[in-house]
C-alpha cells in the first residue's frame, strides 16, 4: 500500500518526518502519485515540477538526517498560483501572452516559503491574469470544482482551492484581488486567507490591480494557513507598500478563549441574492460560534449595494495601466507578419489576450480617457471611501463581522460566461473585503445538496464557505475564531 | 445606448488593442451594460468625500522606503533572456525610424 497524503496536514508531515515514517522524498512523491490522478480529472496544474521537486527533498531529508531542527514548512508539498513568479519554473498568468515566460526571479513569497523548507509541486491554474469568479477564463481550459466535475472550482485562483481540496497539495498560494482566494475555497471546501493590505510582499506577483491585489494561502485546516502566512508576511524593501507592522505568532495564539468576542451580522450580506440553504449554513455557523461564548449583533455596511460598481472602475482602470507592459517586445508573445512596431503592439495585444482581459483592459481604459476620470474613477475612489468607512464604524463596536462568502454555493461551467455582470455579481460579499483593504478568512461551513438535483450531479453535495472579517492587521483574531469554530465540530 | 462602435475602436486605439469585427460587436454591448450598472454611483451624494487613492494605515511618511543604497540588477544575458528578439544585448523590434 503505498503511502497516502492527501488529507495530511504540516503537522502530519513534520510527526512523520520526526518519527522517520515517511521521508520528505516519500511524501513528496506520495503527493505527484495523487496529482497523476487527479489533475486529469480537474486540471488544477499548468505546471508539474517533480523533478526540482524531488531534488528539495532529498536536501530535506539530508538536514533531517543531521538532526536539524525542523523549518515551519520542511517538507511541506505547496502549490503555487500561476501568476507569483518562481525563477525557472514557466510563470503564464493562465494567459497565451505569457506561454513561454520563465521568470528570471521568484516573487518575495516563494522566496520565504522555500527558505521556510517548503517544496513547490507545480503551478496553479487560475483565470488569465487573475481576472474571473470560476477559472473559466484560462487559455489553458476550466479548472473543474473536485466535488462535482460539471461545476466551477470558483476564481480566480481555482487551481490552488482545488489542489488543496483534492489532497494533491498540503497547502497552495493565492492571490485576491476582489475574492480570488476567499470565493474559490468556499465552492472547494477549504481555508482561504485573504491577509490585510501591506501584510505580504507582492514582488512578484505579477500585477493585476495594485490596490487590491493581495497574496494568501489556502489550506485545509486554520492551523496550516496561519502558519503559511506567518512564513510569508511582513515588511519586504522590495515592496513599498508591505506594511512595517509587526507579525504575530499566528499559530500560538489559536487555543486562546475567543468568549466574549462581538461579532456583527452586517443585514446587507443577507438579503435578496442569498440561496436560502447556504443561508440557513452561516446561520448555524453563527450559532457554533455563540456557543463558543461570542455575543453576535446585528450591524448594518450601508454602501455594500455601491461595491462591484466601485470596484469594477478601479479593478479595471489599475489593470489597463498594469497591463500595457505587454507589448511583445521585452517578454512573452510576439504577433507574427506584421508591418511596424504600432502594428505589432496592436497583433500581439489582440492575439495575447483572452475575452475577459480585453473587456478589462477596455473597461479601464474608457473610464481612465479623457473627460471620463472624474465621472467614473473619481467617483468610484470616493465611494471607496465610504464603503471603508462604514467597516472602520463598524469595528468600532465589533470585534469581526460574519458573512456567507458566496451568495451560492459553486455554479455550473458556462452558467455565467454569456453575462459577465453577471458572473461580476458572484464577488458581491468578497469584494468589500479588498476595497476596505481589511483581511478576511473563508472557513468550510457545511453542505448543500447541489441544486438542481438531476443529471449526473444528482445526490451530490457542495460545500460553503462562511467568511470572517476583521481590522487592519487583526488577522489572529480570525484565526483564532476559525480554529475555534473548526475544534467545535463547525456545520456538517 | 452610452457606448458606439465609434467610442469601442477609439478605445481600442488607445489600449492598443486590435478588435476583430465580432469583439467590437460583443464589447459595444458589454461596455454598455456594465457602465449602465456602474452609473449607481450617482446615487451618492460624494461632493464632501476624500478620494480614497490606497489603504492607509498609521505609519511614519518614510517607513515604506527603503534604504537607498546600491544592489545588482539583473544581468543583461538573464534580463534578455525572455526577449522574443534580442541581438548585440538589445531587445529587437521593427524598424520605426526611416530614413
Amino acid at each position: 500500500m503505498s503511502l497516502d497524503v492527501s488529507r495530511w496536514t504540516i503537522d502530519d508531515v513534520h510527526r512523520a518526518l520526526r518519527a522517520g515514517e515517511a521521508s520528505a522524498a516519500e511524501i513528496c512523491s506520495a503527493a505527484f502519485s495523487r496529482i497523476a490522478e487527479e489533475n486529469p480529472k480537474n486540471n488544477s496544474f499548468l505546471a508539474v515540477t517533480e523533478e526540482r521537486a524531488m531534488a528539495r527533498a532529498a536536501e530535506i531529508d539530508r538536514r533531517v538526517a543531521s538532526q536539524e531542527a525542523l523549518a515551519p514548512l520542511a517538507g511541506v508539498p505547496v502549490a503555487v498560483k500561476d501568476v507569483i513568479l518562481t525563477e525557472g519554473i514557466r510563470t503564464t498568468c493562465a494567459s497565451r501572452i505569457l506561454g513561454n515566460f520563465v521568470p528570471p526571479y521568484s516573487a518575495t513569497a516563494v522566496q520565504r516559503i522555500e527558505a521556510a523548507g517548503a517544496i513547490i509541486v507545480g503551478k496553479t491554474n487560475c483565470d488569465e491574469f487573475a481576472m474571473g469568479s470560476s477559472n473559466e477564463n484560462s487559455a489553458f481550459g476550466p479548472v473543474r470544482n473536485p466535488h462535482d466535475p460539471e461545476r466551477v472550482p470558483g476564481g480566480s485562483s481555482g487551481g490552488s482551492a482545488a489542489a488543496v481540496a483534492a489532497g494533491m497539495a498540503v497547502v497552495a498560494l493565492g492571490s485576491d484581488t476582489g475574492g480570488s482566494i476567499r470565493q474559490p475555497a468556499s465552492f472547494c471546501g477549504v481555508v482561504g486567507v485573504l491577509p490585510t493590505y501591506g501584510r505580504v510582499s507582492r514582488y512578484g506577483l505579477v500585477a493585476y490591480a495594485s490596490s487590491l491585489d493581495h497574496i494568501g494561502p489556502f489550506g485545509r485546516s486554520v492551523k496550516d494557513v496561519a502558519t503559511l502566512l506567518s512564513v510569508i508576511a511582513g515588511r519586504d524593501p522590495l515592496d513599498s507598500t508591505s506594511a512595517a507592522v509587526p507579525v504575530p505568532d499566528y499559530v500560538s495564539t489559536l487555543g486562546e478563549p475567543v468568549k466574549g468576542f462581538k461579532i456583527g451580522v452586517p443585514r446587507e450580506y443577507f438579503a435578496e441574492g442569498l440561496a436560502s440553504d447556504v443561508r440557513a449554513r452561516v446561520e448555524s455557523g453563527l450559532k457554533v460560534l455563540r456557543d463558543l461564548g461570542c455575543e453576535i449583533v446585528d450591524i448594518t455596511l450601508p454602501h455594500t449595494e455601491y461595491a462591484i460598481a466601485c470596484y469594477y472602475i478601479i479593478a479595471t482602470a489599475e489593470a489597463s495601466s498594469n497591463l500595457a507592459r505587454y507589448d511583445g517586445v521585452r517578454y512573452g508573445y510576439r504577433a507574427a507578419g506584421v508591418s511596424s512596431l504600432s502594428d505589432m503592439y496592436r497583433k500581439t495585444r489582440d492575439q495575447g489576450f483572452g475575452t475577459e482581459v480585453k473587456r478589462r483592459i477596455m473597461l479601464g481604459t474608457y473610464v481612465l480617457s479623457a473627460g471620463y476620470y472624474e465621472a467614473y474613477y473619481r467617483k468610484a475612489q470616493k465611494v471607496r471611501a465610504l464603503v471603508t468607512r462604514d467597516f472602520n464604524k463598524a469595528f468600532e463596536t465589533v470585534d469581526a463581522i460574519v458573512t456567507p462568502t458566496a451568495p451560492t454555493p459553486a455554479f455550473r461551467i458556462g452558467e455565467k460566461t454569456a453575462d459577465p455582470l453577471e458572473m461580476y455579481l458572484s464577488d458581491i460579499y468578497t469584494i468589500t473585503g479588498n476595497l476596505a483593504g481589511i483581511p478576511g478568512l473563508s472557513v468550510p461551513c457545511g453542505w448543500v445538496p447541489v441544486p438542481d438535483n438531476g443529471g449526473a450531479s444528482g445526490g451530490r453535495k457542495l460545500p460553503v464557505g462562511m467568511q470572517l472579517l476583521g481590522r487592519h492587521f487583526d488577522e489572529a483574531r480570525l484565526f483564532r475564531l476559525a480554529h475555534q469554530f473548526e475544534m467545535a465540530g463547525g456545520v456538517q | 445606448m452610452r457606448i458606439t462602435e465609434k467610442d469601442v475602436l477609439y478605445v481600442a486605439g488607445l489600449a492598443n488593442l486590435e478588435l476583430a469585427a465580432e469583439e467590437t460587436a460583443r464589447l459595444v454591448a458589454d461596455m454598455d451594460s456594465i457602465l449602465g450598472y456602474v452609473e449607481k454611483l450617482n446615487e451618492l451624494d460624494t461632493t464632501a468625500v476624500e478620494a480614497m487613492a490606497q489603504v492607509l494605515y498609521e505609519a511614519p511618511e518614510t517607513l515604506t522606503l527603503r534604504e537607498d543604497s546600491d544592489r545588482p540588477g539583473l544581468p543583461q544575458e538573464k534580463s534578455l533572456g525572455n526577449a522574443p528578439e534580442s541581438g548585440a544585448g538589445q531587445f529587437k523590434v521593427a524598424k520605426v525610424i526611416e530614413r
